[in-house]
């Protein structure tokens, strides 16, 4: 082929950098995300809905939340189970759910996920 | 607010537990009980928010602790220049207050002297006209809300306001400076904003859902009351009806059409 | 056809490299904005729009030029024109990717941009903006791109083409139209709210798009072998004349209506403007700069002794342009915003970061005009050798 010496040296070197995050991090495995509840959580037993549920979709029911609280006024969220919660990340979730770095954060981090949610709502403080 | 005994016995009570502290109220009461007995309390359907300004029971010390407590209650930061500043509720002399009345002659009490503005919540306003995204809209019961997740801060709506009422985050609020803002946030049960929205006095919209007086009025009523009255505007037995019938109020601007639901009597 | 703008000279690649060198600085400006906000910018509570939207402003006027060259030849048949509609269309490509770029930089939420298509209200002009400006670059891309496959491949281009030029010439008012209607419908800022504005803002589209037109055309015609013609660029100065004729007795309506009645809303932003207004008076030498230029593009263009001579044509169209760009890409920004609605004067002058970004957007659309213009030259010369 022509030009066959610039084609492989250019094919090693992009080869090379598309492996790179392979090679880089051979032998070692990222922890698993391991997200834990406070005492406050586990005395709840429940969240606002299942545990399987709302580990696969709080996203939509928090931005189901937002558009609801904001621009529809309804501030109170009627759970499958018929309890009545006050849609609120910061008073609500968070009032459970404390301990940010050790349970949000453990998934969030690991899967590189970053809502920008925590640019406005506060952050629980933590006396880690 | 016209309402019956039975509705104000249970916003007093409410207010009372509320201001024990807001968290621990929910606590007291079986979970579910107590936000199920605030959603019965018909508390922003049907009802037109309007407020009146009474300067003639105002004072610079008043004004001041209304605007404390508004910036308090909402994480207002002080940004500590007039370039960048975002402010909910300020004062502003009479002659820019209302620059089409000021003249030469005007008498003396009323030269330099403070009065207190804030989003008038206009019945037609033009900032929720020109919104490219309905980030801003007036809701039924009158208030111009903002829905801060869908500013795209284009600022269009800070052109349209005749007012002056709308601040826009240029940078960051939580890198404010630390000396003008010693407990920042000040609020942890509200969001702070973030850079690129726009906001502004939103007739404290989350408190008055729970059946709450806005945070400036409710610092008003604590010191003198009824220098600020807030209430409804289509229920003729409302306070701020009252106010408006027994004095001769104006309003800023009232030539644009915009319909501002801020009076004041001077 | 876009493989024609990879090969050229050496001074074509130079100013190629010139062009993306700039656009690099205006990027990495760009991303201090994005981290910092928009305070690194001179805008204010009270001056809430500044630079960027002023730009935006004047290079809807630029792109609105395309028309200028359209109108004459499809609609009356001038058949001179022909020769260069395509660096009217091509000029209005640029020019509004301009524009885009300026609303773009100025969001103070970008990722949140595409929330005017997902929720978007038609009560509101931004919204109505953004449709016609993006149709009406769309329209003369694919005009532009049609008409000079078929010169190059020598056939006539195809008949459907002729449907988007005619619906490009009503477009390409309502752009501008639509652009003022942005500021002549806000009740609380008294110097745009007039009639007149739209119609201000067409007289000076149509003044100072065809006045760079002429400039590029003659840029073209120096340093390519491919020569627009003397009889188009005559009459394109005859088209700046009037359009700047006009544009100028609009200002002047509007100071007879402000100063006739004494109404201090309609005096003050233009007092502001041209003599200061308490104490503050930075725009002042800018706005008799923009006067004294337009008086001299007058007297250039009306005499026409002076607008014949291409060699003085091309410094009227200068001084047209940087008239027309000090009044419309700067002081109408500003002076909707002074005094504020509080009757305080609150200064604005963009910072050098926001000027820094501005030159990266110019460069861009002079890059995407760089690019257009070559490929329109290689096309035209390889036609005229064949």
């Amino acid at each position: 082929m022509y030009d066959s010496g610039k084609i492989i040296v250019g094919l090693i070197i992009g080869v090379g950098l598309l492996l790179f995050p392979f090679y880089y991090n051979a032998g070692k495995a990222a922890k698993a995300p391991d997200p834990q509840l406070t005492p406050k959580a586990k005395e709840a037993k429940v969240c606002v809905e299942t545990t399987e549920y709302m580990r696969s979709s709080h996203m939509s029911l928090l931005d189901t939340w937002r558009h609801e609280v904001v621009r529809d006024g309804k501030r109170y969220y009627t759970a499958s189970n018929g309890k009545v919660y006050y849609k609120s990340l910061q008073v609500t979730c968070m009032d459970c759910h404390s301990n940010k770095s050790k349970f949000c954060d453990q998934c969030h981090n690991y899967l590189d996920v970053d809502p920008y949610c925590w640019d406005c709502h506060i952050e629980p403080k933590e006396n880690n | 607010m016209g309402m019956d005994r039975r509705k104000f016995l249970k916003i007093a009570g409410l207010s009372a537990m509320m201001g024990l502290g807001g968290k621990a109220a929910f606590e007291l009461l079986a979970p579910g009980e107590l936000e199920a007995s605030l959603k019965d309390l018909p508390l922003t359907e049907g009802r037109k928010w309007g407020m009146v300004v009474d300067m003639t029971k105002m004072d610079e010390a008043l004004m001041d602790k209304c605007i404390e407590a508004c910036h308090r209650v909402h994480n207002v930061p002080n940004l500590g220049n007039p370039k960048e500043e975002i402010k909910w509720i300020w004062k502003e002399t009479y002659e820019h207050t209302f620059p089409g009345q000021h003249h030469e002659y005007v008498s003396e009490q009323y030269h330099g002297r403070n009065f207190l503005l804030l989003c008038n919540h206009c019945t037609n306003p033009p900032c929720c006209r020109v919104c490219p995204t309905k980030a801003t809209w007036k809701r039924e019961d009158g208030v111009v809300m903002m829905d801060q997740h869908r500013c795209i801060g284009c600022r269009f709506c800070m052109a349209a306001c005749p007012y002056g009422v709308r601040s826009f985050n240029w940078g960051d609020p939580r890198k404010a400076p630390k000396e003008l803002n010693p407990n920042f946030p000040t609020n942890l049960e509200y969001p702070t904003r973030s850079k690129g929205v726009v906001e502004k006095c939103n007739f404290c919209a989350e408190r008055i859902a729970k059946g709450q007086l806005p945070a400036c009025v409710e610092a008003a009523n604590a010191v003198k009351p009824h220098a600020l009255v807030f209430g409804d505007l289509d229920d003729p037995t409302s306070d701020v009806r009252k106010s408006l019938h027994e004095s001769y109020t104006i309003r800023r601007k009232p030539e644009l059409g915009s319909g501002p639901n801020v009076y004041y009597i001077i | 056809m876009l493989d024609k703008a990879i090969k050229g000279s050496p001074q074509y690649w130079s100013w190629v490299v010139f062009l993306l060198a700039l656009m690099g600085v205006g990027f990495g400006c760009y991303l201090y904005q994005w981290f910092e906000g928009l305070r690194i910018t001179g805008m204010s509570r009270d001056v809430s729009w500044g630079f960027y939207i002023g730009q935006l402003t004047y290079f809807v006027g630029v792109a609105a030029s395309g028309v200028m060259v359209v109108l004459p030849y499809y609609i009356h048949d001038y058949k001179a024109f022909g020769r260069i509609t395509i660096l009217g269309e091509f000029l209005a490509v640029a020019s509004i990717v301009m524009c885009g770029l300026f609303v773009m930089v100025d969001l103070g939420n970008l990722p949140r941009m595409l929330n005017i298509m997902i929720y978007p209200n038609p009560s509101s002009i931004l919204f109505w903006d953004m449709i016609v400006l993006n149709v009406y670059m769309l329209l003369n891309l694919v005009i532009g791109w049609n008409v000079l496959s078929a010169e190059r491949k020598g056939v006539a281009y195809q008949k459907w083409v002729n449907v988007l030029i005619y619906i490009s010439i009503p477009w390409a008012f309502s752009i501008h139209t639509v652009t003022a209607f942005l500021y002549a419908g806000l009740p609380g800022r008294h110097y745009w709210l007039t009639a007149i504005m739209a119609a201000r803002f067409l007289s000076s589209a149509f003044c100072s798009g065809p006045a760079l037109l002429i400039l590029l055309a003659l840029i073209v015609k120096r340093f390519t072998r491919f020569d627009p013609g003397k009889e188009q660029i005559r009459t394109l100065g005859s088209i700046v004349a009037y359009a700047m004729i006009i544009n100028v007795f609009f200002f002047l309506l509007e100071m007879f209506t402000a100063f006739y009645s004494q109404i201090p809303g309609h005096m003050h932003s233009i007092q502001y403007l041209f003599k200061g207004l308490d104490g503050y008076d930075r725009l002042v030498p800018w706005m008799w700069t923009a006067a004294f230029f337009a008086l001299v593009a007058l007297v250039l263009l009306i005499v026409p002794a002076t607008r014949r001579r291409q060699g003085i044509l091309a410094v009227a169209c200068g001084a047209v342009i940087i008239s027309t760009w000090i009044d419309k890409g700067f002081g109408l920004v500003i002076g909707g915003f002074v005094p504020n609605p509080f009757e305080r004067v609150f200064e604005y002058w963009p910072t050098v970061p926001e000027i820094f970004i501005s030159v990266g957007v110019w460069a861009t659309g002079f890059f995407i005009l760089t690019v257009l213009y070559k490929i329109v030259v290689s096309v035209k010369e390889e036609a005229a050798v064949s």
